[in-house]
């Protein structure tokens, strides 16, 4: 790589034609190596803290690059329409989680220069880097799909992806009488997959709890064949949701929004008419990925799922949504990664090959209403399956099991993301799959 | 698994009937197959048949999405030519895996 020739000719000068101590401290800062993040999000804050622990300060910099502000506890969006949280319950300042000793960019990046290991700020300004992670995540996209942002946009059309989607929700419900309420996700893949499913059976609760549900007609709409992707856990969820009296219509694909009639339309030109539409808009990685050249065409970064580098650069790699990998897009996923990218990151630093290898790992509480909870955990080539979810001192959890306990998991996660997963410290959790307590079924 | 047989070659096929095997394919066995989904095979379909074929080949997973953007057809277009499930009813005639969502 380019940056190892340049340390190289840079001890070069130092050591035999440059030899007096001025030269040295001059070479001293340019000899520094640098660490760029870009997206300061989960899996970027994540990386930050896990790396300045580890390096040395007076041999890495390490700067991390983000646009926005504020941090979003994203998994608390879902409950802020039924007015569980509100959104000071879901927001806190980026630089909070930054730890001392890393550089804090707020910026736009207008692109990566990745062939001479260069980023291009908004304000025209360059940062040079040895080793970048990519971590801009992904973003919902509602202007992909024709009349989705149209009148009825965030007046009869919500999305919960965003705090504004959601915080409008709130609003519509609480003065809302009743009528056919459906969700439909336009396409794959999105932000955490279970959360639509979440979605509708809060509602039910909500509703219930409200005294309307019978004036309430729920549907979920999806593109996949049945509710969930994975056979075993889409039994278990179709269960549950018929339970609940909560319509499935699988393989619809969205076409567009017509505003006349409020209703979703497929290619196929089936409606389904709505009072009220809970989108989960098209999502793509973020524009600065199509900028640069880096990303396939929905704009995330091809990336070798198992050592999270970069399909086409040796010194990048890729955490967290941002990257192209057959698992969940999810904080849960990002922090087993984390661990993974670590250990690689610091194999690529000291010459040695890529060792660690992640598995896709995934693990979702799936909020169910009337303080249940079910729980998956799955990977790459192991579809989430029944049992026991093992978790010292609090567990065991059940997996696919709608109980007390997953409900508890998942409200205590809150507090374990903001003090202990963003901080980049170590939870009870492999970061690879484990096996044990899953019941094999045929 | 199963076996089946088109066009007086058995082939081995799942239990919703894709092939386990995609070099057996040729264009007479998906003739064959369409017949019995019901489908009349024309020069459009073998074309986004083929597509699909290439695609896997390449290791890259196939969406709606991507085949409504590689030029052969768009998304409706798609729809029109394999009604109820189009990529899943292609992919089955192309003689290659179902298509599986990875999350």
């Amino acid at each position: 790589m380019i940056i190892v020739t340049r340390h190289f000719s840079a001890r070069m000068l130092r050591g035999s034609i440059f030899a007096s101590e001025i030269f040295i401290d001059i070479l001293n800062p340019v000899t520094m190596k640098r660490i760029l993040i870009l997206g300061a999000g989960t899996a970027g804050t994540m990386m930050a803290n896990k790396l300045r622990k580890s390096l040395d300060r007076d041999e890495w910099e390490i700067t991390i690059v983000d646009k926005h502000r504020t941090h979003y506890y994203q998994p608390g969006f879902l409950f802020i329409p039924f007015g569980i949280y509100n959104k000071q319950d879901v927001i806190k300042p980026k630089a909070d989680f930054i730890p001392p000793g890393v550089k804090v960019v707020f910026s736009e990046v207008d692109k990566v220069e990745a062939e001479e290991n260069k980023v291009h700020l908004a304000d025209g300004s360059v940062l040079l880097y040895d080793y970048l992670i990519i971590a801009t995540g992904t973003e919902t996209r509602p202007d992909e799909t024709p009349g989705l942002t149209d009148k009825l946009w965030r007046k009869e059309i919500f999305d919960f992806y965003t705090v504004e989607g959601a915080v409008e929700l709130q609003k519509f419900f609480k003065q809302w009488e009743g009528g056919k309420l459906v969700l439909a996700i336009t396409e794959l893949p999105y932000k955490c997959p279970v959360a639509p499913i979440e979605f509708v059976c809060l509602a039910d609760a909500y509703f219930t709890e409200k005294g309307i549900r019978d004036k309430v007609d729920i549907t979920f709409v999806t593109p996949l064949a049945g509710a969930f992707t994975k056979p075993i856990a889409t039994k278990m969820l179709s269960e549950l949701l018929a339970e609940k009296n909560i319509k499935v219509v699988p393989d619809f694909y969205i076409e567009k929004v017509d505003n006349e009639k409020k209703a979703i339309v497929s290619y196929d030109e089936q409606e389904i008419p709505f009072d009220v539409l809970t989108i989960v808009p098209m999502n793509m990685g973020n524009s600065v990925i199509e900028r640069s050249g880096l990303g396939d065409d929905m704009n995330y970064v091809p990336t070798d799922k198992h050592t999270l580098r970069s399909e086409k650069y040796e010194n990048i790699f890729v955490l967290g949504d941002a990257a192209n990998l057959p698992t969940s897009k999810a904080g849960s996923v990002a922090h087993f990664a984390a661990d993974i990218l670590f250990e690689n990151l610091m194999s690529a630093i000291e010459g040695r090959p890529l060792m660690a290898k992640f598995d896709g790992h995934a693990n979702c509480y799936i909020e169910t209403g009337f303080g249940k909870g079910a729980l998956i955990d799955f990977n790459y080539d192991t579809e989430p399956l029944p049992g026991t979810f093992p978790l010292p001192g609090i567990g065991p959890f059940g997996l696919l099991k709608n109980t007390k306990i997953n409900h508890y998991g998942k409200v205590m996660f809150r507090w374990m993301y903001w003090h202990i997963l963003l901080r980049g410290k170590e939870l009870p959790i492999d970061p690879l799959m484990t096996m044990a307590g899953k019941k094999m079924i045929k | 698994m199963a076996e089946k047989n088109y066009a007086g070659k058995t082939v081995e096929v799942t239990e919703d009937g894709y092939f386990t095997n995609p070099a057996d394919w040729n264009e007479e066995i998906a003739k064959e197959m369409a017949t019995e989904a019901g489908i009349e095979l024309t020069d459009k379909h073998l074309e986004v048949l083929n597509y699909l074929r290439k695609q896997f080949e390449t290791g890259e997973a196939l969406t709606i999405r991507k085949v409504g953007k590689s030029g052969v057809v768009d998304i409706k277009g798609l729809y029109q030519l394999f009604p109820g499930g189009p990529l899943k009813i292609s992919s089955k005639l192309a003689g290659i895996p179902k298509p599986t969502s990875c999350v």
